[in-house]
């Protein structure tokens, strides 16, 4: 047990540790001799107002993926779960992009949704030329595009996630409604829904988790931009410590963004536990 | 529900149609990388006179061979190192009831929560200062602490799960806990540790923020950081850029179709606990 011990110690808890005290304190990353300001950088951040729509971004990002990717997700999950032919196929083809690197399916997206790109290309062929656009350039559309990116390149891990829970389901009681002539809305919100609980309580928790920490997306599709309409904490903290050496500050950040992860998972872990428990 | 329906026909149709949404990136991905540069026909249409100048031009251009052989080399020590210390530390830790297991349980799960932001910025300075900044291997030392809660979460899930009655066996025969452990645990260890495997080396391998902090500005890199710093040089070049892409996406989608079955259970199964 020890090894596992010393390396988590050495990697994850006594940074940590440090971070939070540096997160009090005016530190460059460099110079040894820094103070203790107390808690001035949380209340600069509460006058900053790039932190402030960071932490905003954040939020809309993590809600708008965990909403999104989750209903396309449960909806992939059913389609595959059927009769159809093609469903092992599909079941393939569409979890394919949750193992590939988000910074190059990141990439790709930034030249497909460019002025010149294929999504552009393709509403022009389909004779939708008034919509073409650059669709990252738009300040009020391109976080948007962020979420659509993830949500294209994760729906297919929510399925997998969803599938596995809906294959747990014993056929017998699926066929029992079937054959008292519920119908299917019905089998589905009655009967699936509670079974699935456990899927439902893991997809949540791991797209709400990963939307607040995205980085890699926002770096290669925007960069944060245009201006600073895509900045989220992560990036910022970012941006603040290794362009304008804002140690202190962006370790600041970093702690909100830890107490954000913090409240989510404890509220999530609260509701969901009381859910499953009522729906067993 | 056994049957083949016209309504099964009518969804397989919509299901084959979204298939085909999902892959359009990657069709316009593969079209890009083997059109020529003078070529300024429209991305969606297929390219007609193919060429492979842009996989030699990227691959001698980008250092991909040097990080391809790195990303290998840090996943691999990676997800040995996490996976050996994990199954070690859960073991202990999901068959003691003593409060002292508890406690350190409970420490060890405090990782999944904090992010790994917090803790990086901090970890910087102590690289930075054992030398380390640019060395692939502090990239190791790192994963191999960073995935420590994850992976002892799983071993613990399962190993509770696990009946006991084969270690009381063997401990009956006079077995001691190492024996034990090794000849008993280990074996019946497989199915998790597959799941392990693969969700580590997943994470790892396409592990972006840390190379981009600790190997900046060295010649050391790994694919996501050698795939960005191309992009940032080749800005507009996207025949080029598309070609990088794409052979950095081969390897891993071969590995993928290769495991399928295993890699999908792996991540719809092991988040159970």
């Amino acid at each position: 047990m020890l090894p596992a011990l010393l390396l988590f110690a050495f990697v994850v808890l006594v940074p940590s540790a440090r971070g939070i005290y540096y997160a009090f304190t005016d530190w460059d990353g460099l110079d040894p001799d820094f103070a203790v300001i107390g808690l001035r950088n949380f209340t600069d951040m509460l006058g900053d107002e790039d932190a402030l729509r960071a932490v905003w971004h954040t939020v809309l990002i993590a809600v708008a993926v965990t909403v999104i990717q989750n209903g396309i997700g449960l909806l992939l999950a059913l389609g595959v779960n059927s009769m159809i032919k093609t469903r092992n196929f599909l079941r393939v083809l569409l979890f394919a992009p949750a193992v590939v690197t988000p910074i190059v399916t990141a990439y790709l997206w930034r030249n497909l949704l460019g002025p010149d790109g294929a999504v552009n290309s393709l509403l022009g062929a389909v004779g939708l030329d008034s919509w073409r656009q650059d669709w990252l350039g738009r300040p009020d559309l391109a976080l948007w595009m962020i979420v659509l990116v993830v949500v294209w390149q994760f729906a297919g891990y929510s399925m997998v996630i969803f599938l596995a829970g809906l294959q747990s389901i014993p056929r017998e009681i699926y066929e029992a409604a079937a054959i008292d002539g519920t119908g299917a809305v019905r089998r589905f919100w009655s009967i699936v829904r509670p079974l699935l609980a456990p899927a439902i309580t893991i997809n949540l928790m791991l797209s709400i988790i990963g939307g607040i920490k995205l980085f890699d997306q926002v770096y290669a599709l925007t960069g944060g931009g245009p201006g600073h309409a895509t900045d989220t904490i992560s990036t910022l903290i970012y941006k603040d410590a290794f362009t304008l050496g804002e140690f202190g500050y962006s370790i600041a950040l970093a702690v909100v963004l830890t107490v954000i992860v913090a409240i989510v998972s404890a509220g999530q872990y609260t509701v969901l536990d009381r859910n499953e428990r009522a729906a067993s | 529900m056994n049957r083949y329906t016209r309504r099964t026909l009518a969804l397989e149709m919509v299901m084959i149609a979204v298939g085909i949404v999902f892959a359009f990136p990657v069709y316009v991905l593969v079209n890009l990388a083997i059109r020529q540069p003078s070529d300024t026909s429209s991305p969606i249409a297929p390219t007609t006179a193919p060429t492979f100048g842009n996989f030699t031009g990227a691959w001698r251009e980008a250092g991909l061979g040097g990080a391809l052989i790195n990303s290998v080399l840090v996943t691999t020590a990676s997800v040995l190192i996490v996976l050996a210390v994990s199954a070690l530390a859960a073991y202990p830790l999901a068959r003691s009831a003593a409060r002292w297991s508890r406690g350190t349980f409970l420490l060890i799960m405090l990782g999944l929560v904090l992010p790994f932001q917090l803790a990086s910025l901090p970890l910087y300075q102590t690289v930075r200062d054992l030398g380390l900044l640019g060395s692939v291997w502090s990239l190791v030392l790192f994963y191999s602490g960073l995935q420590v809660p994850f992976t002892t979460f799983l071993y613990v899930g399962f190993l509770r799960a696990l009946p006991r009655d084969f270690e009381e066996a063997a401990s009956i025969d006079g077995a001691g806990p190492f024996t034990t452990f090794r000849y008993v645990v280990l074996p019946m260890l497989k199915p998790i540790t597959v799941t392990a495997l693969v969700l580590n080396a997943v994470a790892v391998w396409n592990d972006f923020f840390t190379p981009l902090l600790y190997l900046s500005g060295s010649d050391q890199q790994t694919v996501p950081v050698a795939v960005a710093g191309f992009v940032g040089q080749f800005v507009s070049d996207w025949n080029l850029i598309f070609a990088a892409l794409l052979i950095s996406i081969v390897p891993v989608l071969a590995v993928y179709l290769a495991l399928q079955r295993s890699i999908i259970n792996g991540f719809a199964g092991g988040l159970k606990g």
